[in-house]
């Protein structure tokens, strides 16, 4: 028996819960592709947020390894949709929506506190110290991130970038 | 208002545990009567389910608020449901820092 998956972590929900094609012969009205949400997020961090694949795994709690292969899946999922003209939707995985967290600039705390906002950070007191916890943010802020992504040639410095 | 706090020992000076489900002790402060104790994690040696069980033990004792490093992705429904405030501390401090910090606000 194969070891049962890892929760992934997302960091909010998708924005739609599908696509469907317009014009042509098909109308969406074959069966859809489903996309995992869990495939949403590794499409979302590794060509949206221009995160290397490593940095993303981080973020969602897996092994680098199990990120790429999420990640073919998510490319594979939409290339089909696109080239048969197939509907897509975005649901399901094992996922766990992981928001709400808030960073205290103060003592460095990281907390949570449902659904309400809140209004002084529960250790320190402090009334305006914190600021919502967005990962990716944090780990663009952080040295390191800068000229990740070139022109496209896959050279880490291209000669030819203007 | 009580706060828990996952601490790696029972004494002021011992450092917070940086699991939740697993830490050995849970330190018990009330900031209004500033009474601070230490209770055993009942779930520690607890095969599976170590996090769910320390949530039940956190909210018997009546607390609002829990100190601790990393809430497992079983833990965080639970305190949500509970309306119990996790607060996720990074590096080495100790329970009497926390107190201190709580104690000023």
């Amino acid at each position: 028996m194969p070891r049962p998956l890892k929760t992934r972590f997302v960091c909010s929900e998708p924005a739609v819960s599908g696509f469907r094609p317009y014009g042509g012969s098909t109308d969406g009205g074959s069966v859809p592709v489903v996309i995992l949400c869990e495939e949403y997020e590794a499409l979302r961090l590794s060509d949206y947020e221009g995160l290397s694949q490593m940095q993303a795994a981080g973020i969602m709690q897996v092994s680098r390894p199990t990120f790429t292969r999420i990640y073919i899946s998510a490319r594979k999922k939409i290339a089909a949709a696109f080239v048969e003209g197939r509907s897509m939707s975005i649901e399901g995985g094992k996922v766990i929506y992981n928001d709400g967290w808030y960073v205290c600039g103060k003592c460095g705390c990281k907390f949570e506190s449902g659904k309400k906002e809140p209004s002084i950070c529960p250790l320190c007191g402090g009334g305006d110290c914190f600021r919502k916890y967005d990962p990716v943010g944090e780990i663009k802020r952080s040295a390191g991130f800068s000229a990740m992504r070139g022109c496209g040639c896959g050279k880490r410095k291209c000669l030819k970038k203007r | 208002m009580i706060t828990a706090i996952s601490c790696s020992g029972n004494s002021m000076d011992s450092q917070v545990d940086t699991r939740f489900g697993r830490c050995p002790f849970f330190a018990i402060f009330d900031s209004e009567s500033g009474k601070l104790r230490f209770e055993e994690n009942p779930g520690k040696e607890a095969e599976s389910g170590a996090g769910p069980a320390a949530v039940k033990f956190i909210a018997s004792q009546g607390a609002q608020k829990i100190v601790s490093g990393e809430f497992g992705f079983k833990v965080k429904p639970l305190f949500d449901q509970l309306d119990i405030q996790m607060i996720s501390i990074e590096g080495n401090k100790t329970v009497r820092e926390i107190m201190e910090l709580l104690k000023s606000n």
